[in-house]
């Protein structure tokens, strides 16, 4: 394959990787946006959307879509569990600690994961056999296609939860500032449930999307995206819901390149030299505006 | 001689001691050569989390990417002794040197980002570190880098030990530790006081690195080959682990947090999955209901029975 | 003589919006000044233009005959200046003593390994340090508090402690951010006795915000009074109190 062509699929491929970061992303944003915490565990929902999704196939032996939808369900309502029992306890501790109780919870969600699915992968049944398009020399398979459609249906239905709907204005309120979204008589605590409920069906619905695009899915599989997403959240200015759909893209086609014309074991380096360069030069991120404490 | 040196004489002795009995136990044959390891790999992550403390615990810089550090003066270090077959005090003095180099080079940029935000970017710094050694032919790569030398040995981790720990309570216990323990307290009004924050920041930062350079010296001469993935970011929260069990911004309890949670490994070698559960309860609970740690920023001579090992504070009831 | 500090046309810009237009201050050695003004008038943003928090957008702020703009907040206070913050900023998990200790940083000369290794001069600037710290604590009323932690002192005592430990610092120029702010009337008289006194023992320059007309009255030599952002008048408390703009900004109504 000559370059130009080369290029093209890695664009590609670099979407579909880069959809799934953005789903996982967007979790992080709203969470971060709304308590201002690193919520380490989100990549491990992930991890347990997929491995819903991979049993609703084999054991209740679902089509593709009631186990997507299943799979999202279940998974958001664990977010939900996981806010009120490890988080919401500390809403008003130092956020380091947050921050530790959030690494303890990620630890907890991959090996007891471990411990109940086994730590061996498994293979994720192939149920979504569809041809894929064929564009001028330029191949989107089936899994591909599927990836792009499910994103941007939930991207839309999550821009109309959060832009015109009472829950919605209600979340952005509480982003705002928690303290007067209360005095208006928003019910925060219900507002934070939500998003993570929110953030944790997206985050899940990624993850089912990578066991059809890789078949494959095991209890340490979120950390990496976990990280990754978090990148793409800080890339495109964390806390905005449009930055995390456009760091998540551009995340997954830098690392698309990368290891189609570098190698693909400085993929990881390259979404980490990315994070630091945006920390460094511009860490309110491509959508932010800049902030300074009061003194 | 004043209090403090008599205080530091006290601690010495005390440690020359529980070496005595320790390595008396050892030659005894009392003590097997798996628990003999452990003890040797408790004493190097003591150093880990005592220096790690200094960065999170003292200075208030949440720093996730220790395990960076340990990896850069591991591999240094075994590059001296396997080939260029020079002892084993060089390879650890060449590789804190060279992990102090890194921290304060990438110390420099990164402290200017505070909380979260630092936390997330050493995290990654420590793993590009890893996948960049990861990519070094010379050092073996992924493989990992054979045919070291079994040049630790019990005596050689403890003294470094103690001497870790001489040096950071000293440190924490002047005007230049208090500078750090000032930015962890409230930066605007550190600065307020002449404090030159970004400069306490790197020195904290530095200082830490360059012991976590040493114990990565000490631990790659335990084994006869050792490869990156030892140093991933898991590394780096189990470290976090010890410190924050101990308590941020307490000496003993950096040791009393390693020695748990190393001999807790070792006698939960064989269920690990059991054992990283209990971790992460632990952690929860202990942000639920001991946010500070099991000694907070309190030290050991703040409990009546070892009292007499500070005496520096006889007025303070 | 030059003044100690002197503002010259400083313009502080947050985006859009003017907090401070031209400013003009002067502080003659040894003086003890008021500034004073509504909420919201720029008081604070004021110290922190003088202390390094906030750089000027333009103007000039010379101190001591030497510019001060572009230097970093520790930059400023080695060459002399320690403030007191509005919103208490102590460090609070510390003891009494460990906060003043801390401030005298600046003027340690050992060094890194002379620390580490307890040798040198570390032995006896400590003890120094401790002594000095102890007496500034006397001074406040604080010594039998040294070893209690700081956010554990009532309020009043925790405003006392950030002077004594901006003091520490060993400033030409001090400058309290509402040092009276939460205190009862008697707290708040002895409190200006205080200041009278550290004045002349430490041979001070005082730069006082404050919210309380009588108090600045009462120990200012000359005010100045800010009102969005402008300095609307200047002079002595007699003209000040007689000064139609100020008791416009001040009593409203019209004018």
């Amino acid at each position: 394959m000559d370059f130009g062509s080369h290029l093209i699929q890695q664009l590609i491929n670099g979407i579909s990787l880069g959809s799934v970061y953005a789903l996982i992303a967007l979790g992080y944003t709203m969470v971060y946006g709304i308590i201002k915490l690193i919520n380490f565990a989100h990549g491990d929902i992930y991890m347990v959307g997929a491995y819903v999704g991979f049993f609703a196939i084999t054991v209740a032996h679902m089509g593709i879509f009631p186990a997507l939808i299943v799979s999202m369900v279940v998974t958001g309502l664990l977010g939900m569990v996981v806010e009120r029992l490890a988080y919401k306890p500390l809403r008003h501790a130092p956020r380091i600690s947050v921050l530790i109780t959030a690494i303890g919870v990620s630890f907890f969600l991959e090996y007891g994961s471990m411990y109940f699915v086994s730590p061996t992968p498994r293979t994720f049944p192939r149920v979504f056999e569809t041809e894929g398009l064929t564009i001028a020399g330029f191949t989107v398979n089936g899994q591909q296609l599927l990836i792009f459609a499910i994103t941007l249906v939930l991207m839309v239905l999550l821009t109309y939860i959060v832009q015109y709907t009472k829950i919605g204005k209600a979340m952005r309120a509480v982003s705002f500032d928690t303290e007067t979204a209360q005095l208006m008589g928003i019910d925060a605590n219900r507002v934070i449930s939500v998003t993570f409920g929110i953030g944790s069906a997206l985050a899940a619905a990624g993850g089912v999307l990578v066991g059809v695009y890789y078949n494959s899915i095991d209890p340490l599989m979120g950390i990496m995206p976990g990280l990754k997403a978090f990148v793409a959240a800080v890339l495109g200015g964390i806390g905005i819901i449009p930055g995390a759909m456009a760091g998540g893209l551009i995340l997954g086609i830098i690392e698309a390149l990368v290891s189609g014309f570098i190698s693909s074991t400085f993929r990881d380096a390259a979404a980490f030299a990315i994070l630091i360069l945006v920390l460094l030069f511009k860490p309110s991120g491509l959508f932010g505006k800049n902030t300074q404490e009061k003194v | 001689m004043n209090i403090q040196r008599k205080n530091d004489l006290m601690y010495l002795v005390l440690g020359l001691v529980i070496f005595g009995i320790v390595y008396g136990l050892m030659e005894g044959g009392m003590i097997g050569s798996f628990w003999k390891l452990n003890i040797i790999i408790i004493c190097i992550n003591i150093i880990m989390s005592a220096s790690l403390n200094l960065i999170n615990g003292y200075t208030g810089q949440f720093s996730l990417g220790h395990a960076g550090f340990m990896a850069v003066g591991c591999y240094v270090s075994v590059i001296l002794t396997t080939n260029f077959h020079m002892p084993l005090i060089v390879g650890m003095l060449a590789g804190g040197a060279a992990a102090a180099l890194l921290g304060c080079l990438i110390g420099l940029p990164t402290l200017r980002l505070n909380g979260d935000y630092l936390a997330i970017a050493t995290l990654g710094l420590g793993e590009i570190i890893r996948i960049v050694i990861m990519n070094i032919n010379y050092v073996g790569g992924a493989a990992g880098f054979t045919g070291i030398p079994h040049l630790t040995t019990f005596p050689w981790v403890f003294f470094t030990m103690l001497v870790t720990l001489f040096f950071i309570k000293n440190f924490v216990n002047s005007t230049h530790g208090r500078a750090c323990i000032a930015i962890r307290e409230n930066e605007i009004a550190a600065g307020a006081m002449g404090i030159n924050t970004t400069k306490y920041k790197v020195m904290a930062f530095t200082i830490g690195a360059a012991f976590a350079g040493i114990a990565g010296a000490l631990f790659a001469h335990c084994f006869y080959i050792i490869n990156p993935s030892s140093f991933t970011f898991m590394a780096s929260f189990n470290y976090l682990i010890m410190v924050v069990l101990g308590g941020l911004g307490s000496l003993t309890g950096s040791v009393a947090g390693a020695f748990v949670v190393t001999a807790l490994s070792a006698a939960l070698a064989s269920w690990p999955e059991f054992r990283m559960i209990i971790y992460a309860l632990a952690l929860i609970l202990l942000m639920f209901y001991r946010p500070q740690g099991l000694f907070g920023y309190v030290e050991l001579t703040a409990f009546k029975p070892f009292r007499f090992l500070d005496r520096t504070k006889g007025g303070r009831e | 003589m030059k003044p100690l500090l002197k503002a010259s046309h400083v313009v502080e810009m947050f985006g859009g919006l003017k907090a401070v237009s031209d400013f003009n201050v002067y502080l003659e050695q040894g003086e003890l000044i008021g500034l004073i003004g509504p909420n919201g008038a720029g008081k604070t943003t004021a110290f922190n233009l003088f202390t390094g928090v906030y750089q000027p957008t333009s103007g000039e702020i010379e101190f001591d005959g030497q510019s001060i703009v572009g230097l970093a907040p520790y930059q400023i206070t080695q060459r002399g200046i320690a403030r007191t913050f509005q919103n208490i900023r102590l460090f609070s998990e510390l003891s009494v003593l460990d906060n003043v200790k801390i401030a005298f940083h600046d003027h340690v000369k050992y060094g890194l390994l002379e620390a580490v290794l307890r040798v040198g001069r570390y032995t006896e600037e400590e003890r120094q340090i401790e002594r000095d710290s102890l007496e500034l604590l006397k001074i406040f009323h604080l010594k039998d508090k040294a070893y209690e932690t700081a956010k554990n002192l009532p309020y009043g005592a925790q405003r006392r402690l950030e002077i004594a430990r901006a003091l520490a610092a060993k400033p030409k120029l001090l400058l309290l951010d509402e040092p009276a702010a939460g205190m009862n009337p008697q707290e708040t008289q002895e409190l200006m006795e205080m200041i009278r006194w550290i004045r002349k023992e430490f041979n001070l320059t005082i730069l006082l915000i404050e919210h309380d007309m009588s108090l600045v009255m009462g120990i200012c030599e000359r005010i100045y009074v800010l009102e969005y952002g402008h300095i609307i008048a200047h002079g002595t408390p007699e003209e000040i109190q007689n000064n139609p703009e100020v008791i416009r900004a001040y009593l409203g109504g019209a004018s």
